[in-house]
């Protein structure tokens, strides 16, 4: 069955914006997705009817906030299909997942130890092991990619050794599209003896994520790339990992006993979850991965497949335009260059017919040096983008080009 | 290349009626901006903008400021041209007593290209100020 996406459309009350009289036309979904409004009513619904803090326990508005809140821990546990919930930590996004993960490996890390990245990476997953590395006096290696931004594999493997504690590589590339071989990635550096991260925020929303069949020990993503709130996201990580894992922050709800000059922490998943956590935001992120997965998993597959095909096409016909990833296996993202038109120049001049994109360096400034480019405009599409819209874009793509000449 | 002056441009923005016209004549007066040549184009010149790079070169002239811009996106070297139509060979007492924001309003530039946007518009006019500030005291 065909998606039907003038229905979808109808749920997100945001897509019916015009700009300068024209329709928002939103191809920034890599940035962040658009919230239907079961989502938001979710979040309005919380605050109205049984706002309270969590585990506090003595009265009935927080007992009935704690039941939904640990719900929605259930909600995204069985999305990712996790062992048991104690091993989904709330966190405010995939950044302080992944920096949970690295604050604590800064301290299990020794000189001459190695932890592995890749060319690909967003400043979220390279900024936090760089620094760990520095801390520690570890070395940080990083894998190449080919032109094409696809991984270099034989590099990866050859790169993993006894010395290396931990690689890191994202699910999908934020800049370039490309879909990582992680299953594979994994199999070679868990036989390796090496601990797993895998940068989960482009990769949540495309579907059919399963830690236990990747076989990784962490995977980071944030709710707002899921149709969900912004500041809230999920570290998961295998329980036999986190249940020893160097403590984040520090304060209440982590604690099982105090006193003035020492503490006991508590147990998973609260220990590495200090203070009034957010709680709407994880009701809604919950929320929004109970409406993601009442549609049809493969109609929207289809039709996302079927935005980047169309894109390709029109891509191809356009003369001067150079797409900047063009892996095998790609995600919806879109990044390209136009002869003689710096990106941000684009960005304007498609801002002003009301069609958002990225411009800029991505946040991978290394990745961007790698390819030699300054940058570039994005485009990324998501289930709710109709082919007419990309169609336009391609319109207003070469309206840009036309005034930019 | 002879800048038009500050109200010339307001003058030509004020009788074109849509909005390609209008950014048309912003990309055409960043293309007939002079640059700067590569190696002028040092770190030490960049003011940090957002989504592009501009440098920017002062030299003082029997009592004037001269300026040189340059930025890799046009757009913003269009806006950049009309900053310096407010600045350029002005006396640095001029360039303080220069009310900015009402030309920019009186400019009655688009939203999306409205020098308050992060585009490094501002970063030049704090830039351009500083020094003029300097150079009176």
């Amino acid at each position: 069955m065909s998606l039907d996406v003038t229905a979808l459309r109808q749920q997100f009350p945001i897509l019916k914006t015009q700009i300068d009289g024209k329709p928002l036309i939103y191809l920034d979904n890599a940035a962040t997705t658009q919230k239907p409004q079961a989502v938001i009513d979710a979040l309005v619904e919380f605050y109205t009817t049984c706002n309270a803090n969590v585990h506090r326990g003595s009265h009935h508005l927080s007992d009935e906030a704690t039941r939904r809140y640990e719900k929605a821990r259930t909600t995204v546990a069985r999305f990712i299909n996790a062992n048991v919930n104690e091993e989904v930590i709330w966190t405010s996004g995939t950044t302080e997942s992944l920096n949970i993960v690295a604050h604590g490996l800064a301290q299990k890390l020794q000189s001459g130890d190695e932890v592995i990245i890749t060319e690909m990476e967003h400043h979220a997953n390279l900024v936090t092991w760089q620094q760990a590395c520095i801390k520690s006096g570890a070395s940080l290696v990083v894998i190449p990619i080919s032109e094409d931004g696809e991984l270099d594999l034989a590099k990866f493997k050859a790169a993993l050794n006894n010395r290396t504690k931990l690689v890191a590589f994202p699910h999908v590339s934020n800049a370039l599209g490309t879909i990582n071989p992680i299953k594979e990635m994994t199999a070679m550096a868990k036989a390796a003896g090496a601990l797993v991260s895998v940068d989960g925020a482009q990769g949540i929303a495309h579907g059919g994520v399963d830690v236990q069949a990747i076989g990784c020990d962490f995977y980071s993503f944030s709710g707002h790339k899921l149709f969900g709130p912004t500041g809230i996201g999920c570290l998961w990580g295998r329980k036999d990992v986190l249940e020893d894992w160097p403590i984040w922050q520090t304060g209440g709800e982590m604690i099982a006993d105090v006193e003035y000059q020492q503490t006991t922490f508590g147990t998973l998943p609260f220990r590495l979850e200090a203070g009034t956590p957010n709680i709407s935001g994880a009701i809604g992120m919950a929320a929004a991965i109970d409406w993601f997965m009442g549609l049809d998993q493969h109609a929207i597959q289809t039709h996302e497949k079927a935005l980047l095909t169309r894109a390709n096409e029109l891509a191809a016909d356009m003369q001067g335009l150079r797409l900047i990833g063009t892996a095998k296996n790609k995600v919806g993202i879109m990044s390209f260059l136009l002869d003689g038109a710096h990106p941000a120049d684009i960005g304007f001049i498609l801002d002003r017919q009301g069609i958002a994109i990225r411009t800029g360096d991505n946040c991978a400034q290394p990745l961007m040096k790698r390819l030699n480019i300054p940058g570039t405009a994005r485009a990324s599409f998501s289930i709710y983008n109709t082919i007419e819209e990309v169609e336009a874009f391609f319109r207003a793509l070469k309206k840009a080009q036309t005034m930019l000449a | 290349m002879q800048l038009p002056s500050s109200q010339d441009i307001i003058d030509d923005l004020a009788f074109f009626d849509d909005w390609e016209q209008r950014y048309q004549y912003i990309i055409d007066l960043g293309k007939a901006l002079p640059g700067l040549p590569e190696e002028a184009r040092t770190a030490d010149r960049l003011v940090k903008g957002c989504q592009s790079q501009v440098w920017l070169v002062s030299r003082s002239q029997n009592g004037r400021l001269q300026f040189d811009v340059d930025s890799d996106a046009i757009i913003v070297q269009g806006l950049l041209a009309l900053v310096l139509a407010a600045y350029n060979d002005k006396t640095p007492r001029q360039i303080l007593d220069f009310d900015i924001d009402q030309y920019f309003e009186a400019l009655d530039l688009e939203r999306h290209i409205t020098p308050t946007r992060g585009n490094g518009l501002r970063a030049i006019v704090a830039k351009i100020n500083g020094l003029a500030r300097n150079a009176v005291h």
